[in-house]
């Protein structure tokens, strides 16, 4: 009995109400093996209907050409690759808290990571159709991959940064999935072997993998999860600045800057924790898991909040004052009079992308507006609109108007197909959401068991009572950690 | 594959586990096996089971993604098909990185879960005999094996003794075998002889 970790008082309990180990099981796993709601088929209804308008829009996409959404010569980039960025950005919470947190020993991350990594990875899924369909002809997509061909065989450019952006993107989705499913094997057992109906046996069998639960098993995946968090980490990283590369490595005014990575990832984690907060929120109230993910899970998370949109707050201002620093004629251009002009075609977007993103989320400083759900609901979709527009302001007033007036492009506004398509996504999502809820235990079973009695509210009271004891008794009694 | 011949006991508390495993290797039982709802810190040292080695595993397949990428790309950019970018130099490192990077972490992840699962016997429709469905929810179950020298009434008090609930004479399958869970056919049949 070398070691007790002891958690201070000072730390709210991260798992609400009197639980045992049986309790936690039965909260989770309820959601799974109940009937689903009317509430559930209205969702899944409306999510498949968009996911139907999706494909129809891809439809008309793939047979008329891209000239199907409103892009034209100068606005060769619009909504599609705007769509791109906003979801890749939104896939990097899920990792961030389930790999980044997981090295800092963050306990509560257990509570929100099993359904932040699942919305990672569904949010690549979508990330990853908008490159794909924009190829045009999306038949030779497979020409992105390096494999030996009739033309030479004539490699891809590995110099390219959209060819980074294909291996990046590809192993971000791979390992995510990996990392995801080696965590969910123990939870799926779990429903496995409380299975009554035959076909939940035959579902959950085939999906656990014969998971038992041995010693020796515990000590490889958590050595594993330990590998694929430190592997994830810089991954997670590495995937948005390849993404920013994507804009920095052109010479295009406005996307020619070296802080884009930083700028970017920070902007990632920000968008990707308001869509947590989004998806969480509605969750933990309809699956009544709100002792699972507490308000003291939604205030730490808008404290990262409020931490990343200042990061990009600054970061704005940073680009602007290099504009006007570097006394480049096309830089200024670009930053004064295109996008901080409110007047220029584009300055709305600019303003909007200011406001959402560095003025609103400043309310989160104050303790009381952090732990209001109603208050976090809404800012974490206005972040999530406010980032959009990040994209959007980036993308668009770039490159509408570049070097030479003459090539000046008309008014760029996406048609409804285009529309349709981002439309679809959202119904992929959710669709893939609403199926996750309805099959998977959202919450993490094991993680949560395994700082049940370190941060249980329970046993934080019995901790309590026993704090001024000998350290010994203590962890003769309440002690979790034997040894390790 | 063979059919042995288990003492098995359940026991709630960590602080009740934890003793009992100590009692138990002291007295010369061989634990087959603990299983429990989620990963317990130390109960591995505990049992006396030696450190798991796939991280080196990761790392060497790591280091085969790295020498696959730097390999490839050099070798396609500089000798199969050169092209020129702009007077740049074929052999440029630095714009490889990123790939080489990804496929590291890519050959090194996948490699990591695929030897995980081969070593934990992990795969669909993989099917193994469980002592106590309960040791997924909320008991630590374990499972001492018995030899021809064992004392089977004598082990069940013993582990009466140190807590555990629910102790019982199982004969259990050690291996895995391919199956699903709602039927209770094996596709392969194992050698059903039971050891003693």
């Amino acid at each position: 009995m070398a070691l007790l970790r002891y958690e201070s008082q000072v730390r709210p309990p991260l798992v609400e109400g009197d639980k045992n180990y049986h309790q936690v099981t039965e909260d989770i796993c309820r959601p799974v093996e109940a009937r689903p709601t009317r509430l559930w088929w209205i969702g899944f209804s409306i999510s498949v209907l968009l996911l139907i308008f999706g494909i129809y829009s891809i439809y008309r996409e793939v047979v008329y050409g891209v000239g199907q959404w409103n892009l034209n010569r100068t606005t060769g980039w619009g909504w599609d690759i705007t769509n791109f960025v906003w979801w890749i950005g939104i896939g990097h919470a899920g990792t961030l808290i389930s790999a980044i947190l997981l090295l800092f020993r963050q306990g509560w991350r257990t509570g929100v990571n099993r359904a932040a990594e699942a919305m990672t990875i569904f949010a690549v899924i979508c990330a990853g159709q908008f490159p794909i369909w924009h190829m045009g002809r999306v038949w030779d997509a497979f020409f992105v991959l390096p494999y030996p061909n009739t033309r030479g065989p004539l490699w891809p450019n590995f110099n390219s940064a959209l060819l980074w952006d294909v291996f990046a993107i590809s192993t971000y989705f791979t390992v995510s999935l990996l990392f995801w499913y080696t965590g969910l094997l123990p939870d799926l057992s779990t429903l496995r072997d409380r299975a009554k109906k035959k076909w939940r046996k035959m579902f959950y069998g085939v999906a656990a993998f014969g998971w038992t639960g041995s010693t020796k098993h515990w000590q490889r995946q958590e050595a594993l999860a330990l590998v694929l968090a430190g592997l994830s980490t810089p991954l997670v990283l590495s995937v948005h600045t390849i993404v920013s590369f994507d804009f920095a490595t052109s010479v295009i005014p406005g996307w020619h800057t070296t802080i884009f990575p930083p700028y970017f990832v920070a902007g990632a984690v920000f968008s990707g924790f308001a869509m947590v907060q989004t998806l969480l929120l509605v969750t933990r109230k309809v699956l009544k898991l709100e002792e699972y993910i507490t308000v003291e899970h939604i205030d730490v998370m808008n404290k990262i909040i409020v931490l990343t949109g200042s990061i990009v707050g600054i970061a704005y201002l940073t680009e602007l004052f290099v504009a006007w620093y570097s006394a480049d004629k096309f830089e200024n251009f670009a930053f004064w009079d295109t996008r901080a002009n409110l007047y220029s075609p584009y300055g709305w977007a600019y303003y909007c992308m200011m406001s959402c993103n560095v003025l609103f989320p400043q309310i989160f400083w104050i303790r009381k507006m952090r732990r209001n759900i109603m208050v976090t609901f809404f800012l974490s979709i206005i972040v999530n609109i406010g980032m959009w527009f990040e994209r959007f302001v980036i993308i668009v007033t770039s490159i509408h108007r570049d070097y030479l007036p003459s090539a000046w492009g008309p008014y760029y506004s996406p048609s409804i197909w285009e529309i349709g398509f981002y439309l679809g996504t959202f119904g992929l999502f959710f669709t893939c959401y609403f199926l996750f809820v309805k099959f998977f235990p959202v919450i993490a079973l094991a993680e949560i068991k395994h700082i049940l009695k370190r941060s249980g509210d329970n046993y934080k009271r019995n901790m309590e009572e026993l704090e001024h004891e000998k350290v010994e008794e203590f962890a003769k009694v309440h002690g979790h950690d034997f040894g390790a | 594959m063979a059919v042995k011949k288990f003492v098995t006991g359940s026991f709630e508390e960590e602080s009740v586990l934890f003793p009992a495993v100590k009692q138990v290797r002291k007295n010369g039982y061989k634990i087959h096996d603990i299983f429990t709802p989620f990963p317990i810190h130390g109960l591995d040292k505990a049992m006396g089971l030696r450190d798991t080695s796939l991280h080196v595993a990761g790392f060497i397949y790591g280091i085969t993604g790295t020498a696959t990428a730097l390999g490839f790309i050099t070798w396609a950019l500089t000798y199969d098909w050169p092209i020129n970018f702009g007077g740049k130099p074929f052999f440029s490192l630095a714009a490889w990185i990123p790939i080489t990077f990804e496929l590291t972490v890519l050959f090194s992840s996948v490699g990591m879960v695929w030897t995980f699962c081969w070593l934990c016997q992990l795969a669909p429709f993989v099917k193994k005999d469980h002592f106590n469905l309960r040791s997924t929810d909320d008991l630590f179950v374990m499972a001492l094996e018995c030899t021809e020298k064992t004392n089977e009434t004598e082990t069940i008090s013993f582990l009466q003794g140190l807590g555990a609930k629910d102790v019982q004479v199982q004969y259990k399958e050690t291996k895995w075998w391919w199956g699903r869970y709602d039927k209770d056919k094996k596709i392969f049949e194992p050698k059903s002889e039971i050891a003693y």
